[in-house]
């Protein structure tokens, strides 16, 4: 065990990114400051630290279902920088949720980063929830930045399911996340991301996912919100090489002087695969301030409704 | 309860130059009356409505709710004060539920599902089915206008303003509808303005009055307007059978 300074920090992050209040149930790893705090695996859900030392292997053993695994990071240390890679093999005919994340909390001046890589092979007709959040905060009066760069390969064998969730609001100064996704026939992937800049914040996301096998597909949905003088970039592309269906849904709110750029591109390899982009970006409309107002809401009241049920 | 006064709207169009929208409209709505506003299309019964929420400013003319003149406050000071405004086309929203809608609408974070619930029943929707469903596109015409009038029962105002709550509502749930805003009535001891095209809501008001190309065309009791609205053939048969055609949207 690690003992923090303040293990109240600790605990609120652990709260943040995985919704850990007590000792988590199930397979878990916590990390802190680059050392695993805490460590527990099941009979179905193997974690093993990779040779190299440069993360986590987990193992989960065919037909697993209705089990977690809970792998959060905190960095409460300012300065700190690590570079993580976990391996997930996931059996057949596993249905499993695996929560990841990480939360930095900065009391200094130095930058603090965190970048994970996170692989996942799936197993056939297999289904995976991953639930990703990123939490960032900055002591006051402190100057360090926190700095997160994910990266997510996910192999998808025949008839596998995937969703995976992200999730970033606020507090990180500095995001480029990469997702890949291999879609094999019959198998199904559905990425959810939601991102929230404010201040001075960039965020990048770029997503690719290849439709590989016949009747796969891929659903991707970006929701975010850039604030203040933020930047969001949004990269997307899908390819169909098989009979195939993906979409994907880029919806952005700007406010104050934000930008956001949206970059969708769909490459249709096979004659029968069939691509739709969906991409808005615009500022809150007016009319739907209108009417929370007429609800009684100020006009800020009504800007923090409208953002909150955007991103939920 | 409400006064308008020689109330005044008019855009500056870039082709047109100054558009009269609103002339001279003054009228009254008495405490705990229905008052009916019909007239036909484009003769400025929902531009009236907006001056009277805050939506729009009026360009002349003063506005009284109660004693106190609102004519210069926002849309969240009369909302608090107690006005209520169901939009002739309501606003959708990516990812608030319903829910999270009526919650809004009440002022109680709290608000039991059960009492949402009721909201959603007294439109005549299932509320089970409907309580979790985002206001979005994914909502058909008739329904996002029955939540839209259950925000406005939900706020329980003193003065609540419906615009054209029937159009694309199904006839079944037209006398539900009109119970409704009975109940609003008692429950708040409030008074209630709807435009309407509709000879049944017609019938339930109190006063009438007749906004065309805008101004008052006339207004009185039901008693003194009905029977000459019913009886020429003015511009409101047409409006009724364009509404009939056209649907809600
Ligand atoms: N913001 C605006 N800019 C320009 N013209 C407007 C604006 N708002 C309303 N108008 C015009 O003012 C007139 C009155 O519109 P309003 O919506 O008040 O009519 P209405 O009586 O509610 O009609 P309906 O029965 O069709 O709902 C219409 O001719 C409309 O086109
Ligand atoms: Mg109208």
């Amino acid at each position: 065990m690690v003992y923090l300074d303040d293990k109240d920090i600790e605990q609120r992050i652990l709260a943040e990114v995985a919704d850990i209040h007590t000792t988590p149930t199930g397979a878990y790893n916590i990390r802190v400051n680059g050392k695993a705090q805490s460590r527990n695996s099941t009979a179905n859900i193997q974690i093993t630290s990779r040779e190299d030392g440069s993360g986590i292997n987990i193992n989960i053993k065919d037909g697993t279902r209705n089990e977690t695994c809970c792998i959060p990071v905190v960095i409460a240390a300012s300065g700190h920088k690590e570079t993580v890679t976990n391996e997930f093999f996931i059996g057949e005919d596993c249905d499993v949720v695996i929560v990841a994340g990480c939360g930095i909390h900065n009391c200094g001046s130095q930058d603090s980063e965190h970048h994970g890589m996170h692989r996942f092979h799936v197993g056939k007709n297999s289904h995976v929830k991953y639930l990703e959040r990123h939490y960032g905060e900055t002591e006051h009066g402190t100057s360090g930045g926190n700095i997160m760069n994910p990266s997510t390969e996910l192999f998808l064998e025949e008839g596998a399911h995937v969703e995976m969730e992200t999730t970033q609001i606020r507090g990180i100064d500095s995001t480029r996340r990469s997702t890949s996704a291999e879609v094999k026939a019959g198998a199904s992937i559905v990425i959810k991301e939601r991102l929230l800049t404010n201040g001075t914040q960039f965020a990048e996301s770029d997503l690719t996912a290849r439709l590989i096998g016949e009747d796969s597909s891929a659903n991707i949905i970006s929701r975010s919100v850039a604030t203040d003088n933020s930047r969001i970039k949004f990269v997307s592309n899908i390819v169909g090489a098989a009979p195939c269906s993906g979409h994907t849904e880029c919806d952005a709110i700007i406010a104050g002087d934000a930008k956001v750029l949206a970059v969708p591109a769909l490459d249709a390899d096979h004659p029968d695969a069939a691509l739709i982009h969906e991409a808005a970006i615009g500022k809150i409309a007016g009319e739907q301030l209108m009417k929370l107002e007429t609800l009684g809401l100020t006009a800020e009241e009504a800007e923090a409704a409208i953002i909150d049920g955007f991103l939920k | 309860m409400l006064t308008v006064k020689n109330l005044r709207y008019d855009v500056a169009d870039e082709e047109l130059g100054q558009v009269d929208i609103i002339r001279d409209i003054t009228m009254e709505v008495p405490d705990g009356q229905f008052v009916v506003i019909t007239g036909p299309n484009g003769g400025g019964k929902s531009s009236l409505a907006k001056c009277i929420a805050g939506v729009y400013h009026p360009t002349g003319g003063r506005i009284l709710f109660g004693e106190q003149d609102i004519t210069d406050l926002s849309i969240t000071e009369r909302a608090r004060l107690g006005i209520s405004f169901a939009f002739q086309q309501p606003v959708r929203f990516k990812g608030i539920e319903v829910f999270d809608l009526l919650k809004l609408a009440s002022g109680d974070k709290t608000l039991s599902v059960g009492a949402a619930c009721q909201y959603l029943s007294e439109v005549g929707l299932c509320a089970k089915d409907y309580i979790n469903r985002e206001v979005d596109a994914s909502l058909s015409g008739g329904e996002l206008k029955r939540i839209e009038i259950a925000t406005v029962l939900a706020r329980k105002s003193r003065l609540s303003i419906f615009d054209e709550p029937e159009a694309g509502i199904d006839l079944w749930s037209f006398s539900n509808l009109i119970r409704a805003f009975e109940k609003i009535k008692s429950e708040t001891n409030g008074s209630i303005v709807i435009i309407s095209h509709q000879e049944r809501i017609l019938e339930i008001a109190d006063r009438i009055v007749v906004i065309e190309r805008g101004l008052v065309k006339a207004q009185g009791t039901k008693e003194e307007i009905l029977p000459g609205l019913l009886g020429t053939d003015s511009a409101y048969p047409s409006c009724h059978m364009a509404d009939q055609e056209g649907g809600a949207f």
